[in-house]
């Protein structure tokens, strides 16, 4: 594949890592960052490279998003390697870690290795497997860590189902250590949760739909925190949607356990309120819950409680998403359409470009222990070029995923990638 | 005076205008019912299809009478397991019945928000007759027609909602109806039994029968499902019938002039003692008889989307 040979002008340079903010030059030679804001040689100087006028767009670190679901192998009709970091260039992500709970479930160094081997062949962007907490997803007994780590794993995750048993939680976040894996943490506790189609609130009784508790999330967070503090494991919670989940994390980090964890974009844009209309394409675990959560969960972006945007893009079929809502899967795809919705969380004052865009490029490379998310001149370039001031109206008919089920779609944004380099080549447009 | 709406699908989108209109009709529509020959060419032409995915023989021949006393032509079709289990998707289930050309669809499914779905895909008229635990129209709207003929009003009255609130229909429909109607409403339950947030609904909360059954001008008594023991909601239906069952005893408490309403099929001996069920408060037999009058009402409504001309 060619290696970019670019220089970006007049661009916003925006490093999060290195806290840099300027506006300057980028130059790609042979697909590596050769300079970042200093001023580029004049075209004449190097007639080999091509050169672009930014016009004062942004230049940021590709975009790393530690959380989706790419379903295959074994749900190819759903998504495949291929169609969702296709999705994944084209909403300006470089990398994602995909979750294990494909079928097989990746839970051997057969599968990870599996996984690695498509996303060379067929992948727009880097592709970091995570392997499972428990062999099968079974909650039973620890998958095979030192293996998956070995054949390139960055992570460990039951992912789709909390662990339930504390003592394996206990063991998993042991044990990891010896292979420096982060455990991820899907945080549920499945008897509180019951049968629940929704939040459990004021909109749950009016619709009539079974709900889930705020507290089955919180509960499970505050066991995690307590058995990271016990091991001194790494823990990694994901999708954060609670208020209680946020204060507890704030004040996990502020006794000093390893904890980080992450939101998405629903749970700070959508409330329950959604669900009124009674489609499924609102219906996602954990749940979007109730304003005050979104606040709160707003809050914990603002103040570093909350260290990263990942979007759990989740793609479904119409089988499973066209039905009554009791029926229909929970998930949502978001690849496509986190990049203006995080934007935003800059217009509305949530935190400065530096601060947010953190949160979806060092931020989420740094837990995974990754190569990604910095502009570092003599590293290869991955790097996102952004026009902030695009304005559209979310169309999933466009989308490169399989899937359609996105809740933003038909929403007037702001805010698009318009170019996408991973490992030094243009990966979007395609 | 026109009715302007393609769907009923619950109380909670209705004006208080549109429920007036409703019993109003229902009432002028009750007549035809004592007739010889109980039927009028309204609807002569028109079809009706009865799509229940959830047994119910009360609700279903009772839409089928006030069709056919309507001389519609009705078709039913009983399912008791989702479409999912079929193969076929719930669209291509609605998709085949609307190739039939029906003008209204009346459904009964066990999933909360299925008529809204499937209202949102047809270009017919649906009637929600019991979605899950949301709502259940007919059922408040017969409830509001029956308290209003025995005691002319519904504004100003205290209405008792005794039972399984949380996982009622019943529930949820007569709180909106009887509300927008002006009429005060009080839940009384275990707290188990209770909605999350109850206290987000227009309505007072009590957990002590013996202390809320004083006010009530009428008391609805809900039908507790035996499977609520063993979802440990209740340590045993026997405590239940002690605390919360409605017995004579208890009634001693209640005015001389109380309605007691049950929506059916009633747990004798559970929520209510077969002495009061069949007692001079009851009006259990009227709510039958006013479900077919309410629910003629709502065909004729729905399809010809203006009230009947007034009987000289
Ligand atoms: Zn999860």
């Amino acid at each position: 594949m060619k290696q970019a040979d670019l220089i970006l002008q007049n661009a916003r340079i925006l490093d999060p890592e290195r806290g840099l903010d300027t506006v300057g030059d980028v130059v790609i030679r042979h697909g590596i960052l050769e300079t970042v804001g200093s001023r580029a040689p004049s075209p004449e100087e190097c007639p080999d490279l091509e050169v672009m006028d930014a016009g004062g767009k942004w230049v940021v670190p590709a975009w790393v998003d530690m959380h989706v679901h790419l379903r295959e192998p074994g749900e190819e009709y759903k998504e495949t390697i291929e169609t969702g970091t296709a999705a994944a260039v084209a909403g300006g992500y470089g990398a994602v870690a995909c979750m294990p709970n494909t079928r097989p479930v990746n839970d051997t160094a057969a599968v990870t290795d599996f996984i690695r081997r498509r996303a060379r062949q067929e992948g727009y962007c880097r592709v970091y497997p995570v392997g499972a907490i428990s062999k099968g997803l079974e909650g039973k007994e620890l998958a095979e860590f030192g293996e998956l780590r070995q054949a390139g794993a960055v992570a460990v995750s039951d992912d789709g189902r909390p662990v339930m048993d504390s003592l394996l939680m206990r063991r998993a976040l042991e044990y990891a250590q010896a292979f420096d894996l982060v455990v991820i943490s899907h945080a549920e506790d499945l008897h509180l949760a019951q049968g629940g189609l929704m939040n459990e609130g004021a909109v749950s009784t009016r619709l009539g739909l079974r709900g889930i508790p705020a507290a089955s999330e919180a509960v499970m967070v505050a066991r995690d925190l307590l058995l990271a503090e016990l091991t001194g494991g790494t823990l990694h919670i994901a999708h954060v949607s609670t208020e209680a989940s946020v204060r507890l994390i704030r004040d996990a980090k502020s006794r000093g356990v390893r904890v980080t964890c992450e939101t998405a974009p629903h749970y700070f844009t959508l409330t329950d309120a959604s669900l009124e209309g009674f489609d499924p394409v609102f219906k996602v675990n954990p749940p979007l819950r109730s304003q005050r959560d979104l606040e709160a969960v707003r809050q914990g972006l603002a103040d570093g409680t909350i260290d990263v945007v990942a979007t759990d893009h989740a793609p479904h079929s119409s089988l499973e998403k066209d039905t009554e809502f009791e029926y229909a899967a929970n998930g949502m795809i978001g690849l496509e359409s986190a990049l203006p919705l995080v934007l935003q969380l800059i217009r509305d004052g949530i935190g400065g470009p530096l601060e947010i865009l953190a949160k979806v490029t060092c931020n989420p490379a740094r837990i995974l222990g990754i190569p990604m998310g910095s502009l570092r001149a003599g590293t290869p370039a991955h790097l996102t070029l952004i026009d902030p001031e695009q304005e559209y109206v979310i169309d999933a008919g466009t989308f490169h995923s399989k899937a359609r089920n996105c809740p933003f779609h038909g929403w007037p944004v702001k805010g698009r990638a318009i170019l996408t380099i991973v490992d030094g080549v243009v990966r979007y447009p395609f | 005076m026109a009715f302007v709406r393609k769907d009923l699908l619950g109380i909670r989108d209705l004006s208080s205008e549109e429920i007036q209109t409703i019993l109003d009709t229902a009432e002028s529509l009750r007549e035809i019912n004592l007739r010889e020959i109980k039927k009028v060419p309204t609807l002569r032409g028109k079809t009706v299809v009865h799509l229940f995915y959830e047994p119910s023989t009360r609700t279903r021949t009772s839409f089928d009478v006030a069709a056919k006393r309507l001389s519609a032509d009705t078709y039913s079709i009983a399912t008791s397991t989702s479409s999912m289990v079929k193969g076929e998707t719930f669209l291509d289930t609605i998709k085949n019945l609307e190739a039939m050309g029906p003008d209204v669809f009346v459904i009964r499914h066990s999933a909360s928000g299925t008529p809204h779905r499937i209202a949102a895909r047809t270009s017919a008229s649906v009637i929600n007759a019991g979605d899950g635990m949301h709502e259940h129209p007919s059922q408040a709207l017969l409830d509001m027609l029956t308290i209003r003929q025995k005691r002319g009003r519904l504004e100003g009255l205290n209405v008792l909602i005794v039972g399984d609130i949380a996982h009622s229909r019943v529930a949820r429909s007569n709180i909106w109806g009887l509300t927008k109607m002006g009429a005060h409403v009080t839940l009384c339950a275990p707290p188990t039994l209770l909605p999350a947030e109850a206290a987000s609904l227009p309505v007072r909360v009590s957990h002590q029968l013996d202390t809320v059954l004083g006010a009530a001008d009428v008391i609805m008594v809900l039908r507790l499902q035996k499977e609520r023991q063993g979802q440990g909601l209740l340590p045993s239906l026997r405590e239940y019938a002690v605390f919360y069952g409605l017995d004579r005893k208890k009634l001693e408490k209640a005015r001389d002039d109380v309605l007691i309403m049950h929506p059916g099929p009633m747990n004798r001996g559970v929520e209510i003692s077969p002495d009061v069920a069949d007692g001079p408060h009851s009006v259990i037999l009227d709510q039958v008889a006013n479900g077919v009058a309410v629910r003629m009402a709502l065909l004729y409504l729905l399809v010809h989307r203006e009230v009947p001309p007034v009987r000289g």
